[in-house]
């Protein structure tokens, strides 16, 4: 959901070294099908002309959980015709697709309750914030139901990259940094080319059309050579930017020597729009993500029951009954009956309900512990990174604890604005889960100034989101690993009797909507076929 | 802890973190990379156990729970806390790859100390009990594996 925390499944260490080596041994497709195998490079195959025959005559199904894959299943299935029920856990529709505005009160477990005071028309996004283009399924559903997206930068050349210990600790702007990596290595294989150490694996043809995609690539001068000067400033940047005054060359910054890029440790942090779920164009709805959900919701109608705590699910070969509390009068048990059930609740929450299934879903259920992310909002008074730096929209990235600085996409030039000023990730997480409310706020401003000193004086209010603290997920999305994927993941998409598992944890695509989306596709395509027989 | 600050959280009615010795305070409150670099018990717990089970270890109740650890009748067995830290299940995660035997040796003792039944508070695990657990879930993973 969050996606990839930009980093939404962000492979471990381990992981990483794994598909490096496997890169090395056997090439970039073979990495490509390993990313896919691990749900993480995906093109979504959703259909924009998807939608189910029609339904068996007074079939009825009941819906556990109103979050995307939710609403998504109940609102196809009441599309081919079926009588749906839905059951949620919050007094709100959209799961993660949530975002928070002024007014808006959040209690998190072990009672901390935040209130939140953003301006009229600020908001955070504390899950979901973008959504890749080819991310059909939410897109399609975006269409047809008239939710406005806009633009999400994911790339901002002039946005920061931050290590504490690269250049004295200052920020380097990502345009820069990217601009003299990707010259010095070109410089650097132009000079093996033409030191003809290259003549045993590449044609002198071959040699020569490298060289010429190098000069290109690497803002090479005619002797293959990155130094300062006009070829370099028109990547890098000039200092000062020119287009007036009166001086007839405009001074050309030094460039990085390799060395010096490679000893700050930032080279490798530099693919922030590499990866294919964040290649430009990405998108957000117009006003928060929760767009999405309300938009849902407002399709699906009247039939969602809120603050509805599931506590068992039965079933036997006529049809399907959930037992469920209403969170205002707990204790009074109530129960919901139908022919069939999509359960949507997280894998966290749904391994500890009592629920009649083969032993081997329920394998699958209890095999996947969660990712742990945090994100948190801050409002500041004056749009600083507007005025005084230059970034419109984009993130930062750093080896700070809050890792990310994510600047607001829309609004531009307004008085007042809201930064994700963390995002969390791994063992950071977990440390600022532990955290108070409050004590996260502080942290995120404390680490954070050392980027944009001018945090202090400007800010005004923050809220932070801890996955972990969240009452309705327990955690932040599905964590599978490679080895649960392999022995459970076929078990967890099968129609077990009467009821049918959808999410994101249901899915190739962990931790974005579109896995939601997909997953609920293909739960109410099962279902619709055992249904119809 | 000095002296002076350990008698104010008394006053503040937290006597069960005015107990914990020596909370050490040049432990990092975060981590440089995925593991974790705090070293004792007390921090880890902080660091890790305190976000879901929370500080006191009364654990919470939402859609699911988090276990309370406080007067947790399965912490009487030293290997089921072993195995769930390292190897995790259902909703706790797995942390025997971001942390090292002595890091799991150090926050199992401290959640034993805080919370475990009394004949086991005083009890430090030692380096090889973990060591041997780990190897345990390994070999069970290996032969489990497709």
């Amino acid at each position: 959901m969050v996606g990839r925390m930009s980093r939404q499944t962000r492979p471990s260490t381990s992981r990483r070294a794994w598909l490096q080596q496997l890169g090395r041994a056997a090439g970039s497709g073979a990495v490509y099908a390993a990313l896919t195998q691990l749900g993480l490079a995906q093109a979504s195959p959703a259909r924009a002309d998807f939608g189910l025959g029609r339904a068996p005559k007074g079939a009825r199904v009941l819906v556990l959980g109103a979050g995307l894959a939710g609403l998504v299943s109940a609102y196809e299935l009441q599309r081919a015709g079926y009588q749906v029920q839905l059951l949620e856990y919050q007094a709100r529709p959209g799961g993660r697709c949530w975002t928070l505005r002024g007014g808006d009160r959040y209690t998190e477990l072990g009672g901390a309750s935040q209130h939140c005071e953003f301006a009229p028309g600020e908001y955070f996004n504390p899950g979901p914030w973008r959504i890749p283009y080819h991310h059909h399924g939410v897109l399609g559903y975006c269409k047809r139901l008239g939710v406005a997206l806009q633009p999400f930068i994911q790339v901002n050349h002039n946005a920061y990259v931050h290590g504490q210990q690269a250049f004295g600790g200052k920020p380097q702007r990502w345009r820069e940094l990217q601009a003299d990596f990707q010259g010095q290595v070109s410089e650097l294989l132009a000079k093996v080319v033409q030191q003809h150490q290259l003549d045993e694996t590449l044609s002198s043809e071959d040699q020569a059309r490298l060289l010429e995609a190098l000069r290109s690539h690497g803002a090479l001068d005619a002797q293959g050579r990155y130094r300062a000067g006009e070829i370099a400033a028109e990547r890098r940047g000039f200092g000062p930017q020119p287009g007036g005054g009166v001086s007839a060359a405009p001074p050309h910054d030094q460039p990085l020597g390799l060395h010096d890029v490679l000893a700050s440790g930032l080279a490798g942090r530099l693919d922030l729009g590499s990866g294919f779920e964040y290649q430009m164009p990405l998108f957000q709805p117009v006003g928060g993500m929760d767009a999405i959900a309300r938009a849902l919701a407002k399709a699906v109608g009247p039939r969602i029951r809120y603050r509805a705590r599931v506590t068992e699910i039965q079933q036997d070969e006529h049809g399907v009954t959930a037992q469920y509390e209403d969170l205002a009068r707990p204790g009074t048990p109530l129960s919901a009956s139908a022919d069939w059930c999509i359960c949507t609740l997280p894998l966290s929450v749904l391994s500890q309900v009592e629920m009649r299934i083969s032993p081997a879903l329920r394998a699958a259920i209890d095999a996947v512990s969660y990712f742990a992310a945090v994100k948190v909002g801050l409002q500041f008074g004056r749009r600083f990174w507007e005025e005084d730096e230059g970034i419109y929209g984009g993130i930062s990235s750093t080896d700070l604890a809050i890792r990310t600085i994510g600047y607001p996409s829309h609004h531009f030039h307004a008085r007042k604005g809201v930064l994700l000023g963390a995002y969390a990730f791994g063992a950071n997480a977990y440390e600022f889960s532990a955290l108070a409310p409050a004590e996260r706020v502080r942290e995120a401003l404390r680490l954070g100034a050392q980027i944009h000193p001018q945090y202090p004086a400007e800010f005004e209010h923050g809220v932070a989101v801890a996955w972990h603290r969240h009452p309705a997920t327990l955690g932040c999305f599905a964590w599978w690993t490679q080895a649960a994927r392999e022995r459970h993941y076929a078990q967890l998409l099968r129609m077990d009797g009467r009821l049918i598992l959808a999410g994101e944890h249901a899915s190739l695509l962990p931790a974005w909507q579109e896995g939601a989306v997909l997953s609920a596709q293909h739960a109410v395509t099962q279902l619709h076929a055992k249904a119809s027989a | 802890m000095s002296r002076h600050m350990r008698s104010a959280l008394l006053l503040l009615g937290l006597s069960a973190l005015a107990a914990l010795p020596a909370l050490a305070l040049d432990e990092p409150r975060f981590s440089a990379g995925w593991g974790f670099d705090q070293r004792s018990g007390p921090a880890l717990y902080a660091a890790i156990c305190a976000g879901c089970h929370m500080p006191d270890g009364r654990g919470a109740r939402g859609a699911a729970a988090y276990p309370a650890l406080a007067g947790n009748a399965r912490l009487a067995a030293t290997p089921y806390l072993l195995r769930m830290i390292m190897k995790g299940g259902k909703a706790m995660p797995a942390f025997a790859g971001v942390l090292d035997d002595g890091q799991v040796g150090a926050v199992a003792s401290e959640v034993l100390r805080r919370f475990g039944p009394p004949g086991q508070s005083a009890v430090d695990i030692a380096n090889d009990e973990v060591a041997a657990m780990r190897a345990a879930i390994q070999q069970e993973q290996r032969s489990q594996a497709p």
